[in-house]
């Protein structure tokens, strides 16, 4: 099972076993990070669950889409390495990715 | 019986010595999000989590969609899959009703018989759904549950109500095959929370989808159908604090730091009557994730000292087929609609307008104005209508200019 290294807002890091096929998101919540709030539920409502991604990973994520683009850009602490976690399923292939919580809005 | 005899006499053992320094009344979003922010703030003192249900919290809005549907499972629409009494030192007391309040004591009395003491005591105890005779509900996982167990033998389903609950619910029976009719009292869906343009264009989808749907019904002959579902709204539990002297009706009334009129008791919520910033100038109830998030972290804010009023945009989401429904801002109130885009692309929002400003948008299957709208509601400022109107012209543009 892929290992997801996860740096919360107080700067503390943490290494979580993941679960493949689910979301990033459901991982991070079922690991006790509590600062993803993920209120819609990971429908890709609301942006309560943005995380930065550690740039060499970015390329192995799947694009995002529009509506993930247009609902970070309600987000005032955006960057060129935000995403919503609910939008990244865990696999092996992400074995290792580091990821950190993005500032509330 | 035996086990409900033991948990009986263990609710009565602790009656004398059972107290927190923090006990939330009600297990939804907004009980459990008052417990793990408190914790997240720094409160170090006892919490007890009271509510009627037996399961562990957990999220609504899937109840409806795709727990309904099957696709997701109850462990999936669990609430923090943490351990609430093993990591953050909260204390669950489930199956457990609140009858009266003592604001004087600082006790609750409960259907048990069980008195608990407390500090300050958070109500959050959210609304219980207006029935009709022989229908099914759907506010929890239990009235979810029955429901679903009916399912496989019901080919034909009446729904009772065109609100959100019973447009979401027509949307996955319809998916799951099965034949819908769905009476709605008013002259069109959505009556009370949405303009006519997205009424007629959510009738539209479903007909399209094949349910059959009665306007200007108040009675259906339910025996023509295998099951019937009412979605017609609820009723704020608020009943305990009204009688202990609490200010309110439909609801109770709370401040901006969500102080009801009653010392040291809170309340957040569906059941929580406020005088919403974005909102009208009467006080009014938001029945919503966000509202019960938002008003949960004001009162842990301020029982850890550092209280900030509740001012936060309302938003709101609805999913039914593959339409993504969302909306900022609180439509009460408006008076003048304009229709941004065409709603035969499926791609389009409604604007609420009060005195010129915007105060709200219905955004379908367009995240990019549901963001970009939030900045105009926030703002204020008053843009011309046909500007608007105009699909091509970004409403971030409208905002710089």
């Amino acid at each position: 099972m892929p290992i997801v290294t996860v740096t919360t807002r107080d700067g503390r890091t943490k290494d979580l076993t993941a679960q493949n096929g689910r979301s990033l998101m459901e991982n991070l919540r079922a690991g006790g990070i509590e600062e993803i709030l993920a209120l819609c539920g990971g429908c890709c409502s609301c942006a309560t669950c943005h995380v930065y991604v550690d740039e060499d990973w970015l390329p192995a994520l799947p694009p995002i889409s529009a509506d993930e683009d247009d609902l970070l850009d309600s987000s005032g602490a955006r960057r060129p390495n935000s995403r919503l976690s609910c939008q990244i399923k865990v696999s092996d292939a992400l074995d290792g990715i580091a990821v950190t919580v993005a500032p509330e809005d | 019986m035996r086990r409900r005899r033991h948990r009986q006499r263990d609710h009565r053992r602790g009656a004398e010595l059972r107290h927190f320094d923090v006990l939330i009344v009600g297990t939804g979003h907004a009980g459990a999000t008052t417990a793990i922010h408190l914790r997240q703030l720094g409160n170090t003192g006892s919490i007890g989590l009271l509510g009627e249900e037996e399961e562990l919290p957990y999220e609504r809005p899937p109840l409806s969609k795709d727990y309904l549907a099957g696709k997701k499972s109850a462990a999936d629409i669990l609430f923090r899959p943490c351990n609430f009494r093993a990591e953050r030192d909260v204390t669950l007391i489930p199956g457990e009703r609140v009858v009266s309040i003592d604001p004087g004591a600082r006790t609750i009395g409960c259907a048990s018989g069980a008195t608990i003491s407390y500090g300050n005591l958070v109500w959050t105890a959210g609304g219980r759904p207006k029935r009709v005779a022989g229908a099914h509900v759907i506010r929890s996982l239990a009235d979810v549950d029955t429901l679903r167990a009916e399912l496989p033998s019901a080919t034909r389903i009446l729904i009772i109500g065109g609100g959100y609950i019973g447009l979401e619910a027509a949307a996955v029976l319809t998916s799951l095959g099965k034949q819908v009719t769905l009476a709605e009292a008013a002259d069109r869906v959505l009556a009370r929370c949405a303009a006519e343009p997205l009424s007629r264009f959510l009738e539209a989808e479903h007909r399209a989808h094949g349910v059959d749907i009665h306007l200007n019904t108040s009675s259906i002959d339910h025996n023509q159908h295998d099951l019937v579902i009412a979605g017609i709204g609820i009723l704020p539990n608020v009943d305990p604090l009204l009688q202990a002297g609490a200010e309110g009706a439909d609801g109770v009334l709370v401040d901006e730091h969500c102080r009801t009129t009653l010392p040291h008791v809170w309340a957040a919520g569906d059941c929580a009557l406020h005088h919403n910033p974005f909102g009208p100038a009467r006080p009014i109830r938001i029945e919503s994730v966000q509202n019960a998030s938002d008003m949960a972290t004001t009162i842990a804010r301020a029982l850890t000292g550092q209280p900030q009023p509740y001012r936060a945009v309302p938003w709101f989401w609805s999913n039914q087929y593959d339409l993504r429904l969302q909306t900022v801002g609180l439509s009460n109130d408006h008076d003048e609609v304009l229709v941004r885009g065409d709603p035969a692309t499926r791609k389009f929002a409604v604007i609420y307008r009060r005195a010129g400003r915007v105060i709200a948008l219905d955004c379908i299957n367009n995240v990019r104005d549901y963001v970009q709208g939030r900045g105009l509601i926030e703002s204020g400022v008053e843009v011309d209508a046909a500007l608007l109107a105009d699909p091509d012209r970004p409403l971030k543009s409208l905002l710089e200019s």
